[in-house]
């Protein structure tokens, strides 16, 4: 352990990058203390949006667990603040009293963020969003409030709305300017964003003030300055952040906007040194995660005693964390006398760039919708390219293939990683040192790429000029257990007849002789598929859902979804389910989002016996298969519909009940063009028209939101059901298992799939072929385990012992 | 010093009645344990909840010598409990017998 004594203020991603750093350089230097107000260790703050987008948990963003701080023998005090620091006899005191002698301090005090000072505030609902505990408190408040109002609609204040809107919200972010992100974006792309974003469920207000948050004990409404009113009942202040400097301006720390530091980030007294976004550089300061890192870098070589040329601030960069919003910005975003730009908008794709140039070099980017160039642009900001031999075309142009903006071109310094600051340089040396063949290797062992992934195919193509042809193509194969695709696999199938997952794996080389949780069930899928006849299903190659016909929930009890065709029920189905949830005290009952009935929390052992006494059948809602139909109540009734829906919906769900999809295959048919089923993001959509319906497919209503296309308008039922089946068949022999039909008809082209479906022979033939293939199959399994007395008791059964 | 400590011999299912490579749950003094019956006809028992976000492991996917949680794919050994990478973690293992087509394990 070291001589000297270094102590770290802020256990945040700065502070403790900056340790990181000083540990590679020199492990045996100083005697570390870290001192950290928030009560978990290191955490990767950037992924929080993600956390409340459902996309990560929370102990997903922990970078740093306990045992790093045992590993480096760094002494680490928590969930306690520091609370002055004596520059004199150098010594800190924290909150609870704790004094540390340091022979040198380094100030990562972060910011927060910034409350608007306005009548209501001090609510508690009203919160920032910058900290584990902000996410866990929005996650909370998501499941009693509804109405979440967003101020500030920047970057962050975006992707909470985002975060909100997947809690279940209804989320309106409230805006002062004219356009969203406005000092990253210029006007039109910020207007892009909003579209887009509008089409996701968020609402906007712009240019509107807030004045007051009306609300005694909680939250109500707030106030604009126009006199007009929001209902909300959380509120989110993102209008800003706040460097953190009481602290420093209490210790006579030479203090601006933020803690001032010069080039090697000295603060204003001996041996106290300050990085991240409360350091105020050269009358700038930092909010982003990248110049944070070339800091930390800058003081890690001064605090180590080596050479460093000093930090010269930062060029930033920004792209933001909401999936279908695309979009890089970097330098100087606004024309002037001398900053001309040049633009191209593509209306087909919704996507915009925009450079701005100043003597013939790029000094700023705005990109959206389409960000596969922004290495290349970005470089050519950075290093000053000369443009004057490109012509504006060329220079908006795509580069073909890319080649004079390889990654092999980039210097070593060049950041590929920005969420986690890892460089070129780093990469090439861990590909070298710990002879890594893969992208996911390397994310193991630098972690770039483990955050928002977009530099993935950076990753790669460094591998590929590093190693050449032996990178290990984890991309193509289905899973770590074989490099094959999916098409390769099942041409093996079929060539070398293989039934049973073991023959798959042996004959086909896999790594692993059983399988892993991946490949096992997919490959029991495509021998179902490719061999109705000749292959048996196996159980134990099934998740967990599809073994136990029920969902599996996070406490391990399971749901019971019974079928109600069409949405349609009776009395007696609802005295029956009544009964049952009574009798077994069924923790919750529920209408689904697909127009069923569901029983939720239902121990595994009673599954068999509720099952017995609903006496109705499975509606597949666990099951990668076809599900339920959705429809509107249709002609029969409501005054606009002009086809019976119901009807239809029934016999769509009776014909193609039970068959086993590669992802669950959702249908909907409304009976007019108001479309109160949402046809338009189904796999199978159908809308009634005066004279015949309309077919719509491929569409998606969860993760990533699709609208499904056109496929055709058909005059009679009996053509909507032959498509429908001739898309089920088309889809189970070429759909890649867990491939929902969007990304499929997106893989295989509309044009495509319309070929063979809209041909009278081929649709007719696939129609043949899944009747064959499932002939005799479509059973209920509640149904087939109750009669089968040793096979409920294998699976349903738990021991006492 | 090491001492041998009491176990007791708690019966678990009959040998047949339980499939290769599908879980079998039994609650011991409110302790959940997970027991496999292997491809090769071991049998091996562990505790039955995932350290993650204690995910019940006899309904996970069994390969080889490993089970996948149902809930989050975390990957768990069948030999010694241990979680394996990225991921961290280890559960209790427990030994097992099989006498006449019975199978206990000792807790």
């Amino acid at each position: 352990m070291g001589t000297e004594k270094l102590l770290l203020i802020g256990n945040g991603m700065a502070g403790v990058r900056t340790i990181e750093a000083i540990l590679e350089r020199n492990s045996t230097k100083y005697e570390i203390t870290i001192i950290g107000e928030e009560p978990y260790t290191n955490y990767n703050r950037i992924m929080l949006s993600h956390v409340l987008q459902n996309k990560m948990t929370v102990d997903e963003t922990i970078t740093h667990p306990m045992q790093w701080y045992k590993d480096n023998n760094i002494q680490l005090i928590h969930h306690d603040p520091a609370a002055r620091i004596d520059t004199n006899n150098k010594q800190v005191t924290t909150a609870s009293g704790i004094c540390i002698k340091y022979d040198k301090c380094i100030m990562a005090t972060g910011s927060r963020p910034f409350i608007l000072p306005i009548e209501g505030a001090q609510l508690q609902e009203v919160v920032g969003f910058r900290t584990i505990d902000d996410t866990i408190q929005m996650m909370e408040q998501a499941k009693s409030c509804k109405r979440a109002a967003v101020i500030g609609g920047g970057l962050l204040g975006l992707e909470a709305a985002k975060g909100l809107i997947d809690q279940g919200m209804e989320v309106t972010v409230v805006h002062l300017e004219k356009w969203l992100m406005e000092t990253q974006l210029n006007e039109q792309a910020g207007r892009l964003l909003q579209q887009d974003l509008e089409q996701q469920g968020i609402q906007f207000l712009m240019e509107k003030q807030t004045t007051r948050i009306r609300g005694t004990t909680k939250v109500e409404a707030l106030e604009f300055s126009d006199g007009s009113v929001l209902e909300a009942d959380l509120v989110v202040m993102a209008v800003g952040i706040r460097p953190v400097t009481g602290l420093a301006q209490d210790a006579g720390l030479s203090v601006e906007r933020g803690i001032v530091v010069d080039d090697f980030m000295a603060a204003s007294a001996e041996g106290v040194y300050a990085v991240g976004e409360c350091a105020q550089h050269n009358r700038r300061i930092y909010g982003l995660v990248a110049p944070l890192y070339e800091q930390a870098n800058v003081l890690a070589d001064r605090l180590t005693d080596r050479a460093t040329e000093g930090y010269r601030g930062s060029t930033v960069s920004t792209s933001l964390k909401v999936s279908g919003c695309d979009l890089f910005s970097a330098g100087i975003i606004h024309e002037c006398d001398d900053i001309k730009g040049i633009e191209a908008y593509n209306g087909l794709a919704n996507s915009y760039k925009k450079l701005f140039i100043q003597n013939n070099k790029v000094v700023g980017i705005v990109l959206y919708g389409d960000t596969t160039e922004e290495n290349r642009y970005y470089k050519m900001l950075r290093d000053g390219v000369d443009i004057t031999t490109l012509n504006p075309v060329t220079l908006l142009a795509s580069a073909d293939g890319g080649a004079s903006m390889s990654v092999a071109d980039w210097d070593d310094a060049d950041t590929v990683c920005g969420c986690n600051g890892v460089t070129k340089g780093t990469i090439v040396q861990a590909i070298h040192a710990q002879q890594l063949t893969s992208v996911a290797e390397v994310t193991r062992c630098t972690k770039a790429g483990n955050s928002c992934g977009k530099c993935k195919t950076t990753i790669n193509e460094l591998l590929t000029h590093v190693i050449g042809d032996k990178v290990t193509a984890a991309p193509t194969g289905i899973c770590p257990c074989t490099h094959l695709t999916r098409d390769e696999i099942v041409l093996q199938i079929h060539e070398k007849g293989l039934t049973t997952t073991k023959e798959v794996f042996q004959e086909l080389n896999f790594r692993n002789a059983e399988g892993c949780s991946k490949c096992r069930p997919a490959i029991n899928f495509y021998l179902h598929v490719t061999f109705p006849n000749e292959h048996t299903d196996e159980k134990e190659s099934r998740f967990v859902n599809e073994r136990m016909h029920g969902n599996i929930q996070k406490d391990g009890r399971f749901s019971v979804i019974p079928r109600m065709r069409g949405g349609q029920t009776t009395a007696q189905q609802l005295l029956k389910i009544a009964q049952v949830a009574d009798k077994y005290e069924v923790p919750l009952v529920k209408i689904t989002g697909s127009q069923r009935i569901g029983l939720f929390g239902v121990k595994k052992e009673d599954l068999p016996d509720i099952w017995e006494e609903l006496d109705m059948t499975s509606a597949s809602a666990y099951a990668k298969a076809v599900r339920s139909v959705k429809t509107c109540v249709g002609a029969n009734f409501c005054r606009f519909g002009t086809q019976d829906s119901m009807g239809l919906g029934i016999k769509l769900e009776e014909r193609f009940e039970y068959i086993d999809t590669p992802h669950k295959f959702k249908m909907g048919v409304s009976a007019c063009p108001r479309s109160c089923v949402e046809s338009g993001v189904k796999d199978f959509g159908v809308i009634g028209l005066e004279n015949g319906f309309q077919i719509y497919i491929g569409g998606n209503g969860g993760t990533e939101i699709k609208e499904a296309q056109l496929l055709t308008t058909v005059e009679t039922e009996q053509e909507v059901i032959d498509l429908c089946g001739a898309m089920i068949q088309y889809y189970r022999k070429t759909g890649i298992y867990t491939e929902r039909t969007a990304p499929w008809v997106e893989r295989l082209g509309l044009d495509h799939i319309k070929s063979v479906l809209l041909d009278p022979q081929q649709c007719k033939g696939l129609l043949a072929e899944l009747d064959e293939a499932v002939a005799g199959k479509r059973n209920d399994p509640w149904t087939t385990i109750r009669e089968n007395e040793r096979r409920e008791k294998e699976l349903f059964t738990v021991g006492r012992g | 010093m090491t001492m041998t400590p009491f176990k007791q011999k708690i019966f678990v299912a009959y040998f047949d009645e339980m499939p290769q490579r599908i879980g079998r749950e039994i609650v011991v003094d409110g302790v959940k344990i997970a027991v496999f019956r292997l491809l090769d006809d071991r049998v091996k028992a562990i505790g039955g909840v995932c350290p993650h976000t204690q995910g019940p492991l006899a309904e996970g996917i069994v390969s080889g010598e490993y089970v996948y949680c149902p809930l989050h794919d975390f990957k768990v050994s069948l030999l010694d409990g241990a979680v394996q990478e990225p991921d961290d973690g280890y559960v209790a293992t427990y030994d097992t017998a099989i006498d006449d087509d019975k199978v206990y394990i000792y807790v």
